[in-house]
């Protein structure tokens, strides 16, 4: 029995929506416990000093790109697991949308199996939805549930054949399978580099109307409601969907939704003079937008915010703005960037981390995401006041195509534990 | 001189008194042009390309011409049909041509904000032949010295622009230029042709000729274009024009000294009517075209000017600061 104590921590507890000082007592990766008073140490115990640093549970980030199978370039499974630790982020849930797509049992065992020798943090893959994200057949739903797969989407591609979605839903909901879809009409977005509005019509792109969002979420929720499927909307970021999110939760269906941790820190006119690194799916927002899905995380309708972390490499992104590819990573900026809202005064930090580690663990079934007694000992410590500039270079990412280079940010990750063992040190991190 | 701009990447960078200046300099030379004063020598050494990676064939005359006139080196490229074919990225094109030294490249793109990207990356000077549907400064620039020349003035005065505003670069130019000349700016199109946001850029926004061209100074018609349409925009050809095109009943709501200009290449029948566009009182269409060739010939001559006034700083810094 290995015991490690970490002491003299404040402690960021989700589920007690509160930040408390005290001791937190791990015994053989799992958490025992919490002391206010700093208990005997017992023969054997490691003590590890917090020294009133705050102590959470590790991120579990919902919708993350390992570049693996295909592009193994842009993002490796060992990569991303550094990128991942040093954000602070335990449990990685990965996308489907490689090349080939992880769309059958033996392309998923290729990537557990990637993951377990690569991978410092928790890999639980996505499977596809359809046969090659094509939205034309469904995939083997019930062998990639039992081969792993802890939900099914087709990423950025939407289903556009109603009837294949519903039939899609209807068979995922007799295995109690989660569907994570993306909402965008996409008739409308077609094309779209940015949003519409002044902003596109000054720099001449073409942009698709934030309408598109609300669209494809009001057809979801009727397909929601026709088949009782467990439904998650990857990202909502624009005003005009949340009403109907609001409803569709009101009404008791099975409907959760996220947000992309860029579509809560930036808005469309980040992109200034066409900087392809902030070109993201669906595209950055008006400020009105953003504001009111801050607003949405804080008052509990949007559930989950994720990194949305997506690598490309430098060849993808120097391309003139509608040729470059959509995506940004942000493993390692996700922290710092959410505290953005927490110092701005716009969220409480357990609000953040509710929808950070156990909202989306919850969604997922899991155990982690919580300080409550025999949940994994997957933690962060880090230092939200901590001041830094953003170095792109410093990234542990194959790909560093972040849009917050140089961009002043608060929080530092000083360790990340996962199963109680340490797999990020940040004192010792350059 | 008040032109400082190193490249000329669109009219948003730039000053009023950059745009005074240059139009000032393009005026003299229209003047010149047309004594047949047209062999000058401000670019004389001077290599310059033009690079089209969309058709053109006024545009990329009228840079030839001018730059000729100045003295330079000019060679055209099509880059349609060479390495961009072969898979070479727009970076790559710009970094290979940017090796052979030129002084000044001339560039079309299909793609807004094109221009800009390979601006970055080359050491020479770089000038807008018209980025996707972004800017196209030098033909916003012909329009001003065009209007100025027609009307004695260039601002306070009420200009209609009419037509496929979504999709027109050139619009987007004028729209800014005439703005930061304080005129009264009516955009006139069909709501699918018109994109959104733009009365927050300070224009008057109107789906209806007739109360749009109310008591206007100037018409500027703009090309319906056919073939950047994903389709669907409007109807057909015919109700476009019946609604749309400019003819003698619908012009009758400008002011009876209003002028008709177009950047072309006309659609007769279907944007304007031919006997408007020909009609030596009201259209002022040749005398675009003629105004083009002298504002891309001030045009290259100011950013000449700044790129050998940069050339000669750094020689002179590299020398410890003695003259060579």
């Amino acid at each position: 029995m290995t015991t490690t104590i970490f002491a003299n921590a404040r402690l960021v507890d989700p589920e007690a929506a509160d930040v408390a000082e005290g001791h937190l007592i791990v015994v053989d990766g799992r958490i025992a416990g919490i002391s206010d008073k700093m208990p005997d140490i017992t023969s054997g115990a490691d003590v590890i000093d917090c020294a009133g640093y705050h102590l959470a549970p590790g991120i579990v980030d919902i919708g993350v790109k390992v570049s693996e199978p295909g592009e193994r370039h842009k993002e490796s499974f060992s990569s991303a697991g550094r990128a991942a630790a040093a954000g602070g982020v335990t449990t990685i849930v990965t996308r489907p949308d490689t090349l080939p797509a992880i769309d059958t049992p033996e392309v998923l065992e290729f990537v557990a199996r990637r993951a377990t020798e690569d991978c410092a943090v928790n890999v639980l893959p996505i499977a596809a939805l359809t046969k090659g994200r094509e939205g034309r057949e469904m995939t083997e739903i019930g062998f990639l549930r039992d081969a792993g797969a802890v939900a099914f989407s087709d990423c950025d591609n939407v289903i556009t054949d109603t009837k294949i979605a519903s039939r899609a839903f209807t068979y995922a909901r007799s295995l109690d399978a989660l569907v994570i879809c993306h909402v965008q009409e996409p008739g409308l977005s077609g094309g779209a580099a940015v949003t519409s509005g002044k902003f596109a019509s000054l720099k001449g792109l073409p942009g698709v109307s934030p309408m598109a969002e609300r669209m494809a979420l009001d057809r979801d929720i009727a397909l929601i409601e026709m088949t009782g499927v467990r439904y998650h909307a990857d990202q909502i970021t624009t005003a005009r969907a949340l009403p109907a999110l609001e409803r569709a939760k009101r009404n008791g269906l099975d409907i959760t939704a996220g947000v992309s941790i860029h579509h809560l820190t930036l808005n469309e006119l980040d992109v200034a003079e066409y900087r392809t690194f902030f070109k993201l799916k669906p595209p950055l927002r008006a400020e009105e937008d953003r504001q009111a899905v801050v607003d949405a995380v804080a008052t509990g309708l949007i559930d989950i915010i994720s990194s949305m972390h997506t690598p490309q490499d430098e060849e993808s992104k120097r391309l003139p703005f509608e040729e470059a590819a959509s995506g940004a990573v942000a493993l390692e900026t996700l922290l710092p960037a959410a505290l953005r809202l927490y110092h701005n005064g716009g969220v409480e930090l357990t609000t953040l981390f509710r929808a950070m580690t156990l909202n989306p663990a919850r969604r997922l079934g899991l155990d982690c995401g919580s300080l409550r007694e025999g949940a994994p000992a997957d933690l962060v410590l880090f230092d939200p006041n901590a001041p830094f500039v953003l170095d792109r270079a410093t990234l542990k990412s194959k790909s560093r195509n972040t849009p917050f280079d140089g961009a002043r940010m608060q929080g530092k990750v000083i360790g990340t534990w996962r199963a109680g063992k340490r797999i990020y040190d940040g004192r010792t991190d350059a | 001189m008040s032109f400082r701009q190193t490249h000329l990447l669109g009219i948003e960078p730039l000053q009023t008194t950059e745009i005074t200046t240059l139009l000032d300099l393009a005026d003299r030379y229209a003047d010149d042009n047309r004594r047949g004063r047209t062999q000058r020598n401000e670019l004389a050494g001077l290599t310059m390309i033009n690079m089209f990676f969309e058709n053109s064939t006024r545009t990329q005359a009228s840079f030839e011409i001018a730059g000729r006139r100045m003295g330079a080196d000019v060679m055209s490229m099509a880059m349609q049909a060479s390495s961009i074919r072969k898979g070479e990225t727009l970076i790559d094109t710009a970094m290979t041509l940017n090796a052979m030294r030129p002084d000044i490249l001339v560039v079309r793109h299909p793609h807004s904000g094109a221009v800009d990207l390979l601006a970055q990356k080359v050491n020479c000077a770089v000038l807008n032949a018209g980025d996707g549907r972004h800017e196209h400064p030098t033909q916003a620039l012909l329009d001003a010295l065009t209007i100025r020349r027609a009307k004695g003035r260039l601002h306070r005065l009420s200009i209609a622009i009419c037509g496929d505003i979504a999709h027109s670069r050139v619009a987007r130019s004028n729209i800014m230029l005439l703005g930061k000349m304080e005129n009264r700016i009516r955009l006139i199109a069909p709501p699918t042709l018109m994109p959104s946001g733009v009365q927050d850029l300070g224009c008057e926004v109107f789906d209806d000729m007739e109360r749009g061209l109310q008591d206007v100074d100037v018409v500027m018609m703009l090309r319906l274009q056919k073939e950047r349409m994903d389709g669907g925009f409007i109807p057909s050809e015919r109700e476009y024009y019946h609604r749309y095109g400019l003819d003698a009943q619908k012009l009758a709501f400008a002011k009876e000294d209003a002028i008709v200009m177009h950047p072309g290449p006309m659609n007769r029948g279907v944007e304007i009517d031919g006997t408007i566009a020909d009609d030596i009182n009201r259209s002022v269409i040749q005398t675009q075209v003629e105004m083009g060739v002298a504002v891309r010939m001030a045009a290259l001559d100011l950013l000449a000017r700044n790129l050998r006034a940069a050339r000669g700083a750094a020689a002179l810094e590299a020398n410890g600061g003695v003259m060579a």
